[in-house]
């Protein structure tokens, strides 16, 4: 049996005095597609960066050792940058995150592939031109050679992932380390892209590494898994055995942080809100000169009709711009809407100023990213105890931050946790934390409807789950309804009551959950049900 | 169903941060100001600067702080006393310096204390041993100017002058820009369009001509200066504070607030502006050193502060006609440059503070 293909041994990376991967060991057989999984913060982007000697301000430290095409292994961390450069490429190429910044907006797709053929293999600016259009037909885009002259920006999400993969992959690298290649993508298209990579990994006989939180990509792409936490290894081996037989705590945790769905059938209600055939839309210019007299209207939601109960959850799923967020801007009275008609309670946004604010307190909202929707100058106190101020003046300042103690207390943020609680900055918490005091300051209130956009996508999967069941929790107590927008087919089966996909604008289909997800009527649900 | 929440909920990894809990985002910036020695020293040095300028009164002035003549004691430096108190003979205000008075304030039990520096900024010393301008003398510890007035004094006031003049307007550029940037930026649209357009107007207005015709047709005063000054002062920093507000009234943040009822006084007071407030915060120190160049400048073109304002800018156009008088330029020349590098140190070392990636330790 050969060497592998990569043999890590002893790898450890620091940043001063803060040790960020803290001696794994690992091989990469050639041919082979291991996994590197773990939450954000556990090490596994900054390892592969590590290898490329692309870890900026970094002590690295142990051995990499590379088998390339000619000549004796080569130890990547003890090689110069501009041997490394050598390498970086042609044997080992990378993928990022996001592709709109990884490529260069100012050149062509074609330019920046055939400038990597030029610079690696030394083929003339016409042959390079050409390999770099054959190459993007093999990542599967339509009319490569027109494409070639596109830019980043001209091309869709998908395309520009392609793009990428046809840059790395132009020189035939070995091995391929593709950083959450699929995180930013729409789940129709990650489906794809996946595939994608594993039909060139099989051509081109390459190894990747695949590096990801998510263990449904993991079970459906790699063949070996290695489980980082806190910059160690805790566990690596073969796919099928590491999820069949989890040895080690952290695995067992990862693997069981499906969402669970544990939510209560309420007693049948009058809903509280209602709405039909709610068509929202916003201005957009008009292309070229007709864009200075008038502006045409974009409708991102076109007649939805729902009605959510109170202790309900109505789920809304769809892909980025499908008017989901829309929705339930419109809910919340930050977005008017141009037609149809809505019924929250006894009265809608359109009444006086007095009953908007009435109306206000019963409706809240918790947002996606946990670090922009907590305002970063204010403490605890202010934060959650800001609704207070406006919906019960009444309260002076001593009540008013045992409200906001007994609240937090509530989404299990405690003084006892964490001494001086309320005079706390939110960049002292963590994203999971972060998601709990925007809940707080959303519960503050009492309100009776809580719409909530993508609550838990910016989380990792431990985390999610445990905010997901603190929502469960809160709705089971307080016979909270929720609104609950996400593109994650797990947390609405988890969460919701009833389901409602959307796409383009449009309600494509409606109903209970399980009925919903179990037998998908419309080819688009069937998808998303397939792609989770 | 239980509720309880498990425990690692809340002890996963919390963002690594090198300070006490607790620390408030100012706390931290002003710990990452410290850490800037440089800057750190200049605010000590400019703050000792400014305060000695405004006890300007005690440091530097013709009439003694105390005297004390035949067993009562005067305070010349809150009353006028007429020269007859001490045996003079006209009813005219004493002039200290004169010898005979001199003698009568140290004869017997009678003394006079006098500031370090016995000079106004308008005293002109009449007993001078040398000619005008003079050059520095144990009298005259700069020197005196062409009228025989002591530079040091001159120096000191003038110091005064310019930076409460570019306080007054830094702090009306300021107000006048966070306002209007705050207006365009938070509501958008068709209000930021017609201000955008109005900036653009008013930005190419010939400022200096302005200038020139008004100090022709009114008398020029250091409030019309400011007001002239603060008309064409604010448009660079609205565009800032505009470009901060566009950015943060899309944050999640606004959204919340305003779904919990704000009202957009209440948003923009409490939410948006802390938020936007530091490129407002980085550039004040180098438009303080703007403003004081600004009066300077118009000071020596003879378009600034009346005759007989002590000013910096007026010992320049000093200096340039008496070349010989080298005394006058340099020292001149020295508090400038000092005070402007002083201010810079200190801008970059708010720059530092306000930038959170740098570490506090």
């Amino acid at each position: 049996m050969s060497a592998p293909l990569l043999q890590v041994r002893d790898l450890r990376l620091s940043f001063g005095d803060h040790t960020v991967v803290g001696g794994i060991n690992f091989d990469i057989e050639a041919g082979q597609k291991l996994a590197l999984v773990g939450e954000s913060g556990s090490g596994k982007t900054v390892t592969a960066l590590g290898l490329l000697g692309l870890a900026q301000g970094a002590r690295v430290s142990g051995q990499a050792l590379l088998q390339v095409e000619q000549g004796p292994p080569q130890d990547l961390l003890a090689l110069n940058e501009q041997q490394l450069r050598g390498l970086r490429g042609s044997e080992i190429a990378m993928i990022f995150q996001e592709p709109m910044t990884a490529l260069n907006p100012l050149f062509s797709i074609g330019d920046q592939i055939a400038e990597v053929l030029q610079l690696k293999q030394g083929l003339s600016r016409s042959q390079a031109w050409d390999a770099a259009i054959e190459t993007l037909a093999q990542t599967g885009i339509a009319e490569p050679a027109r494409r070639a002259r596109s830019f980043a920006h001209q091309l869709s999400g998908g395309q520009r992932q392609r793009a990428m993969i046809a840059m790395a992959l132009a020189c035939r690298p070995r091995l391929l380390l593709a950083d959450e290649p699929t995180t930013a993508l729409d789940v129709s298209l990650r489906g794809q892209i996946l595939e994608l990579l594993g039909q060139l990994q099989r051509q081109y006989g390459m190894a990747v590494m695949l590096i990801t939180h998510d263990l449904n990509l993991v079970r459906r792409f790699a063949d070996r898994v290695a489980v980082m936490e806190k910059g160690q290894i805790v566990e690596q081996g073969p796919v099928g055995t590491v999820f069949a037989q989890p040895q080690h705590g952290y695995t067992r945790q990862l693997l069981a942080s499906r969402p669970q769905r544990n939510i209560s059938e309420p007693p049948a209600a009058e809903p509280w809100l209602q709405a039909s055939g709610l068509r929202v839309s916003y201005p957009v210019a008009k292309p070229g000169w007709r864009g200075w007299f008038s502006s045409g209207r974009f409708v991102a939601v076109q007649g939805a009709d729902l009605a959510i109960a109170p202790g309900r959850t109505l789920g809304v799923v769809g892909e980025s711009g499908s008017g989901k967020s829309t929705l339930a801007l419109a809910l919340l009275g930050l977005q008017p809407y141009d037609g149809g008609e809505l019924k929250l309670g006894e009265g809608n946004w359109g009444g006086d100023a007095a009953a908007k604010k009435a109306l206000r307190r019963q409706v809240q909202v918790v947002f996606q990213d946990p670090f922009s929707s907590l305002s970063p100058r204010m403490t605890l106190e202010e934060i959650v105890g800001e609704g207070l101020r406006v919906h019960h003046p009444h309260l002076n300042a001593h009540q008013r931050r045992e409200q906001v103690a007994q609240t937090l207390s509530e989404v299990g943020l405690t003084e006892a946790l964490f001494p001086g609680l309320l005079q706390r900055y939110p960049h002292e918490f963590s994203g999971g934390q972060r998601q709990r005091i925007a809940i707080a300051r959303a519960l503050v209130v009492e309100p009776r409807l809580m719409v909530l956009d993508e609550p838990t996508s910016a989380l990792d999967v431990t985390v999610q789950q445990q905010v997901l069941a603190l929502l469960q929790r809160l709705q089971a107590e307080r016979g909270l309804s929720y609104l609950l927008i996400t593109h994650d087919v797990q947390v609405i089966e988890a969460m919701a009551h009833e389901v409602m996909v959307m796409k383009d604008g449009q309600v494509v289909e409606q109903g209970p959950t399980l009925e919903v997800l179990r037998q998908p009527q419309h080819p688009y649900t069937r998808m998303l049900v397939e792609a989770s | 169903m239980s509720g309880s929440i498990p425990v690692s909920a809340l002890t996963e990894a919390s963002p690594a941060s090198p300070v006490a809990p607790g620390l408030s985002p100012s706390r931290r910036a002003w710990l990452r100001f410290k850490r800037n020695r440089l800057g750190y020293w200049s605010l000590l040095v400019f703050g000792l600067m400014v305060l000695l300028s405004l006890a300007a009164e005690l440091v530097s002035n013709d009439r003694p702080l105390l005297v004390r003549y035949e067993g009562q004691f005067y305070s010349p430096l809150l009353k006028t006393y007429p020269e007859k108190v001490f045996g003079g003979d006209f009813d005219t205000a004493t002039d200290y310096h004169d010898p005979f008075i001199r003698q009568r304030l140290s004869e017997g039990s009678n003394w006079a204390l006098f500031a370090p520096n016995p000079y106004g900024y308008k005293t002109i010393n009449y007993f001078a041993r040398e000619p005008n301008p003079s050059r520095p003398t144990l009298d005259n510890l700069l020197g005196t100017d062409d009228r025989g007035r002591d530079l040091l004094a001159q120096l000191i006031y003038g110091f005064r002058v310019s930076v409460l003049f570019a306080l007054a307007l830094t702090v009306t550029g300021v107000l006048l820009g966070v306002i209007t940037g705050a207006i365009q930026g938070y509501f958008g649209g068709r209000t930021d369009l017609a201000f955008q357009r109005f900036i653009e107007i008013w930005g190419s207005m010939p400022e200096l001509y302005l200038l020139i015709i008004f100090s022709a047709v009114f008398a020029p005063s250091v409030s019309l200066l400011l007001v002239l000054l603060s008309l064409f002062g604010w448009m660079g920093l609205s565009d800032y504070v505009r470009a901060e507000f566009l950015r943060n009234r899309q944050m999640d943040y606004v959204r919340a607030a305003r779904a919990m009822g704000l009202s957009h006084w209440q948003i923009i007071s409490r939410h948006v502006l802390p938020n936007s407030l530091t490129p407002v915060v980085t550039f004040l120190p180098f438009r303080m050193s703007a403003a004081i160049l600004a009066l300077t400048s118009l000071d020596f073109l003879g378009l600034g502060v009346p005759p007989g304002t002590p000013s910096l800018g007026e010992l320049l156009s000093q200096g340039k006609n008496s070349i010989d008088a080298w005394w006058i330029s340099l020292s001149t020349f020295a508090v400038l440059v000092t005070t402007l590098l002083l201010l810079t140190f200190m801008g970059d070392a708010l720059r530092d503070a306000l930038d959170p990636r740098k570490a506090e330790r």
